[in-house]
């Protein structure tokens, strides 16, 4: 099968490894198992757990706007990514 | 009895009536030329935006079950079942950047299932079976699960007679209309019905966390209630905060079960039908809403506490039906008329997944075995068709469990579900980022993490329920000679092994030079996006296998 020439298209960047965050940390249950202090009522085992909710967005959020391939103009050239993300 | 309950029924016949009218309609919506084309009904047209992906990814995960099971944990253990809200969070990062590569090869290659890709990656129609029937069994009990939402909230509302057949006639009736609708519409309709069952439900859960703290004196008077009673409470791992001895297996759960999800066949459904890797990046950032509603609804188990809610009994005597806490909670506290509602949201709740389950287990029958093993030259609508039929038999198959087993029996096979399902991750997840393993070495790590996870299940008894076997997934570390009381998750050590096996099973292989499978897919066709030239390209699976490039 004779190939089309292979696009050069990759989902790479450093901006990815930020991923990492989100899934460490609301794993790490020393950080939170405690009951004080309270925040309305909340136990700080359980509000805490729901702002790692908000870490989690935040961190997705950024990465996919970092990583979002660029308009046409910046895809043309044919820029690997990892590059034009560090001066982003 | 249940005359005492008729504004709730009414409600929640109506609200059920409705979304059953709207997954009849669904076959007309957003029209396909043909839906006799297994992409048709069984993935929607694989073009699904992100606001329908994202009610029906959500309506998928989080299922009625979640939100009764979820709180009847904390009501009985507590913060141990707080593993969900890690769990939901932990899971959209992690599989960020893998989804997207399994959209981008399978909409190349027009694969449908977990399966198919495997079978694409590594050449080994052994181990896309094995995939694929890990798929089926992990997703028929939670199917059942289903239906034990439904039957928590029916019973509640005194719907329940004495016999076996009166106390199941609601839910056959139910099933009854959903599997017509299904067969019917396939994809469209879950897709459809999703947007008022999450908006059912965010309704109810906002209105909960309003009311019923502000009924109960505060979310501090809720929590010192639940202390109160698990300090009274003689069993040693329950509190409002975790001990030493529970936080491995806290962690492990979390962990597990965040790397089980999207291996299961129905998730995988849900990602497969929306239209462009976009679709799904927005999804992996706007899910984790849901994430703060589950959270939220666990919640409701210590409101139940405060409540002093007395769960019903269970199907035999001298046991209680935890799963009823929530709806006795709404039952309790809210005018009957919004408990209606309530109850009519855990009902539709059941109905989506089940549906998107059926589906994507009636695809796996489908295109992984009746293809690959009876009818090779099987045309799209023959497939649309073997499909719409397995649906029918999978639903009729959920039915018959809760029917003739306890319904105990299904919420162990569910447990065992997240286990075995795990055990794909090797050949799928980590498919999708390396083709480094050998087929070989893939089934072997199965193999043994399969076996190794059955025989820890087998080893952990249950205390509440009297049961030697299969009564937790919390596997004790002194039964591997550890000098601890710390329990950890079989799924993680299972999956672990398997992975280790895979791992030196390929080495070995490679040493003695066994080939690998032909692997059909590029490099690049894990990163195309919708407008791909070759995305429209004929299904590779489709008659004999591609070429190898």
């Amino acid at each position: 099968m004779t190939n089309p020439p292979p696009v050069r298209r990759s989902d790479s960047s450093p901006w990815n490894w930020l991923l990492i965050v989100p899934v460490v940390v609301p794993l790490l249950t020393f950080l939170y198992n405690s009951e004080e202090p309270r925040l309305f009522g909340f136990p700080f085992f359980y509000w805490l757990q729901f702002a790692f909710i908000a870490l989690g967005v935040g961190t997705t959020t950024f990465v996919y706007r970092m990583t979002r391939p660029r308009t046409a103009a910046a895809s043309a050239t044919d820029a690997p990514s990892k590059g034009a993300d560090d001066v982003a | 009895m249940w005359r005492d309950h008729m504004t709730e029924i009414v409600i929640f016949t109506l609200l059920f009536v409705l979304v059953s009218g709207m997954g009849f309609v669904a076959a007309r919506w957003r029209r396909p030329t043909d839906l006799q084309h297994l992409d048709e009904w069984g993935l929607g047209g694989r073009n699904f935006g992100s606001w329908i992906t994202w009610f029906l990814v959500g309506g998928d995960l989080y299922t009625a079950y979640t939100f009764v099971a979820v709180p009847a944990l904390l009501f009985g253990a507590g913060a141990a079942g707080f593993f969900a809200v890690p769990y939901t969070v932990i899971m959209y990062p992690m599989v960020f950047l893998v989804l997207i590569r399994l959209w981008s090869v399978s909409h190349r290659h027009g694969y449908v299932t977990p399966a198919d890709f495997v079978r694409g990656r590594f050449g080994s129609p052994l181990l896309a079976l094995l995939v694929a029937v890990t798929g089926i069994v992990a997703t028929m009990p939670y199917i059942a699960l289903q239906l034990i939402g439904i039957e928590a909230v029916l019973k509640t509302m005194g719907l329940t007679g004495e016999s076996a057949l009166a106390r199941h006639t609601p839910i056959i009736i139910a099933f009854v209309i959903l599997a017509a609708y299904t067969y019917q519409s396939g994809l469209r309709a879950p897709a459809l019905i999703a947007f008022v069952k999450d908006t059912l439900i965010y309704l109810v859960i906002i209105v909960a966390i309003i009311y019923i703290p502000s009924k109960l004196g505060g979310w501090g008077a809720i929590f010192d209630a639940a202390d109160a009673k698990f300090t009274a409470s003689p069993a040693p791992n329950d509190g409002i905060t975790l001990n030493t001895n529970n936080q491995l297996q806290y962690f492990t759960l979390a962990l597990g079960s965040a790397l089980a999800l999207f291996l299961y066949p129905h998730s995988i459904t849900g990602v497969l039908a929306s239209k462009n890797r976009g679709v799904i990046k927005r999804n992996m950032v706007a899910l984790p809403a849901y994430s703060l509603l589950l959270g939220l609804i666990a919640l409701l188990g210590y409101m139940a506490i405060a409540a002093k809610v007395k769960p019903l009994p269970g199907a035999t005597a001298g046991t209680v039906d935890s799963n009823t806490v929530v709806p006795l909670l709404f039952d309790q506290q809210f005018p009957s008329w919004f408990a209606g509602i309530a109850f009519a949201a855990v009902g539709i709740g059941a109905l989506v997944p089940a549906a998107i389950m059926s589906i994507a287990a009636a695809n796996l029958f489908t295109r992984n075995i009746y293809k690959e093993y009876f009818k090779r030259d099987a045309t799209p609508a023959q497939e649309a068709q073997v499909s719409k039929v397995t649906s029918l038999v999978v639903k009729i198959g959920a039915v018959l469990v809760i029917i003739f087993l306890d319904p105990q029996f299904s919420i162990d096979l569910q447990l065992i579900g997240g286990v075995i399902i795990l055990q794909t991750l090797p050949a799928v997840a980590l498919g999708l980022l390396t083709r480094w393993f050998h087929r070989g070495a893939l089934i072997a790590g199965w193999v043994a993490g399969m076996s190794l996870g059955m025989w820890m299940l087998y080893q952990i008894p249950n205390a509440a329920t009297k049961r030697a076997h299969f009564g937790g997934s919390a596997f004790p570390l002194s039964e591997f000679g550890f000098d601890t009381k710390r329990t950890i998750y079989v799924g993680i050590v299972a999956v672990l092994v398997n992975v280790l096996v895979a791992v030196v099973g390929t080495l070995i292989l490679n040493a003695a030079k066994v080939p690998h499978g032909e692997d059909e897919t590029r490099d690049d066709d894990y990163v195309a996006d919708e407008g791909d030239p070759r995305v429209q390209k004929d299904l590779a699976l489709d008659g004999e296998p591609a070429p190898a490039a």
